[in-house]
């Protein structure tokens, strides 16, 4: 019998793949998702926070992992960003949460990256965060945005 | 109707068909259809990208002729800053005004020296704080209109001031009535134009009800009556009592980018110029970066004002002939005294009275659930084109083709490289056919391995 989780649900998957050391895919990323929520009809605050979101997600992959990559996930009730990488992964997840805390090289901080800012301004701006890491392995990001309830 | 005036048309009998503009346009705004381009109304910000890129002259901007000088009892001509720019080493900024009012104006008003007031009141407003960081110019309508369709969260860190040439017009109508007792109705105040987009803001201001110009002419339009003046003038060598020429060089510096953000004056300011530049950095602010810069200056043509479509000379020669007669100039004392600015300032006269509102104009469908399907449709067919770009359905890009298939515009076999591959399977199709014998012609002989 078909029940309600049967039921069909309009939805959109935008893929991104993020090599190491790549700091233009954040921002392609970041503007092609945009382009895609306007285009949708999405409100703007909604459409600021998922392309904050989604830049400094995919900076953190580019500047802390081997590689990666970005899915964009939306429905009419909720946009998920989640980034999957394969890297050093996050020893402890309470502590890259405090601003201004970074493990970034030198060399990316002479690049203008790196200010520890990332994984806070993402909290800020998402309804829903999870983050997995595996020390060696990896980090999972699931960050989502409830369409209908403001934050 | 009057929401989508523009000044930049089509003059449909000199386009050829080709697709020079599609591509060069900010807004992908423009279509090549039944061999002739249209521009899509709602989407056109008026930046001229498109007069530049044509090889056919086929774009044009409408503005006033001299003729809209009879509508008025006393007309006043705005001489945009960068018009400066347009006459060779022996124009002089005197002369050149004089010769406004050899072709019909009355009086002259430089916008250079509103200019001085909207950049004083910018740094004002910076320094009291009542702007968000970094503060937008707001004096390229262009920009202004990029902003209301693709970066409407930045439209409050716009300056709330009106664009030097509204200020000029107020102020220039203003003491026209004080000098002549005319009424305000019948004085005309006519802006000299370097660009397309202050002939729609003037129709359709952005940030006040009415505009106080009576009337757009392009630098275009003059151009050729005004050297004739300046020659004579200088052969005459009339030396009139009236001096004209109010403004300094700071506002004279707004006719080339960087010239207003000098103006402004404030510890870090930004100048960036060309459409596609603006855009590009809009992005990067919208995600946060340079908060700690007080001022932008955004100008949608490569090297400001100078830059415009309706200038005559190219912007490089228009920007060192303006400097040199900067140069030329000296510096003379500012028109208004501080205390005059500051009154400006404090009554609020150019304020901006209406907020920019952001224009919905790139939506799939109004359902979200519908346009959450179209944009998994477009998607698809984005994939399946071939991804040239190469402009040749008719459409700026392979998903914008994409997009027009999707809002009902195109079809997929718009483009060349499907349309072959139909061509080919139908072709084969049609061969295989071709072998088809017929059963009663068979050649019996050929028929080995069967019965």
């Amino acid at each position: 019998m078909l029940n309600e989780s049967f039921r069909f649900t309009p939805h959109l998957t935008l893929e991104f793949k993020i090599e190491e050391k790549d700091f233009f895919i954040a921002g392609e990323s970041a503007s092609r998702v945009k382009k895609t929520l306007q285009q949708l009809g999405m409100k703007q605050e909604i459409i600021k926070r998922t392309a904050i979101i989604i830049y400094e997600a995919a900076m953190n992959v580019a500047i802390h992992a081997n590689h990666g990559i970005l899915k964009v996930y939306i429905d009419p009730e909720v946009i998920s960003i989640i980034t999957e990488d394969v890297g050093p992964g996050i020893p402890d997840i309470e502590l890259a949460m405090k601003e201004g805390y970074s493990t970034a090289s030198n060399e990316i901080r002479e690049m203008g990256f790196g200010a520890g800012m990332g994984l806070p301004n993402i909290k800020q701006c998402s309804d829903e965060l999870e983050i997995q890491s595996r020390v060696g392995e990896g980090t999972t990001l699931k960050a989502k945005i409830h369409l209908h309830n403001k934050k | 109707m009057k929401e989508y005036f523009h000044s930049v048309t089509l003059d449909f009998e000199k386009c050829k068909g080709c697709t020079n503009c599609i591509k060069r346009c900010p807004m992908e705004a423009i279509r090549v259809h039944d061999g002739k381009a249209t521009i899509m109304q709602e989407r056109c910000i008026d930046c001229g990208e498109c007069i530049r890129a044509c090889p056919n002259h086929a774009k044009v901007a409408v503005t006033d002729s001299l003729d809209i000088l009879n509508d008025y009892k006393y007309r006043i001509a705005l001489p945009a800053p960068s018009f400066f720019g347009q006459f060779k080493e022996q124009g002089n900024v005197e002369c050149i005004l004089h010769a406004l009012l050899n072709i019909g104006f009355d009086d002259v008003f430089e916008v250079a020296l509103a200019a001085e007031i909207v950049g004083f009141l910018a740094h004002q407003y910076i320094k009291d704080k009542k702007v968000k960081k970094p503060m937008f110019s707001s004096a390229c309508p262009a920009v202004l209109r990029l902003m209301q369709i693709k970066f409407p969260d930045l439209l409050e860190q716009t300056a709330p001031i009106l664009t030097p040439m509204e200020v000029a017009a107020r102020l220039a109508k203003e003491e026209a009535v004080k000098k002549t007792g005319i009424d305000y109705e019948d004085i005309g105040a006519f802006f000299i134009s370097p660009c397309p987009a202050k002939v729609t803001e003037m129709r359709n201001p952005m940030n006040t009800k009415h505009s106080a110009v009576s009337g757009v002419i392009g630098v275009n339009v003059i151009y050729k009556d005004i050297i004739k003046h300046i020659l004579t003038f200088k052969a005459t060598n009339q030396e009139d009592d009236v001096k004209f020429h109010k403004a300094t060089n700071l506002g004279m510096a707004w006719g080339y980018v960087t010239g207003e953000s000098k103006n402004v004056n404030l510890d870090t300011t930004l100048a960036v110029s060309g459409i596609h530049n603006v855009i590009s950095l809009l992005e990067e602010i919208e995600r946060g970066e340079l908060k700690d810069v007080d001022f932008i200056e955004l100008q949608a043509c490569t090297g400001g004002c100078v830059g415009g479509p309706l200038n005559i000379h190219n912007l490089f020669v228009g920007r060192i002939r303006l400097r040199e007669l900067i140069k030329k100039c000296g510096t003379q004392p500012s028109y208004y005294t501080e205390d005059e600015l500051f009154n400006f300032y404090n009554n609020r006269h150019y304020e901006a009275t209406e907020p920019i509102q952001p224009k919905t104009v790139m939506h799939l469908d109004e359902d979200m659930s519908q346009a959450i399907l179209k944009m998994e449709r477009l998607d698809r067919i984005t994939n399946d084109l071939p991804g040239l770009d190469c402009g040749a359905c008719g459409s700026p890009s392979c998903r914008a083709l994409a997009e027009d298939i999707i809002r009902g515009i195109a079809f997929e076999t718009d483009c060349v490289i499907k349309l072959r591959e139909k061509v080919k399977t139908l072709a084969e199709e049609i061969l295989d056919l071709a072998r088809i014998v017929p059963p009663a012609m068979a050649d019996s002989s050929k028929k080995t391995g069967e019965k």
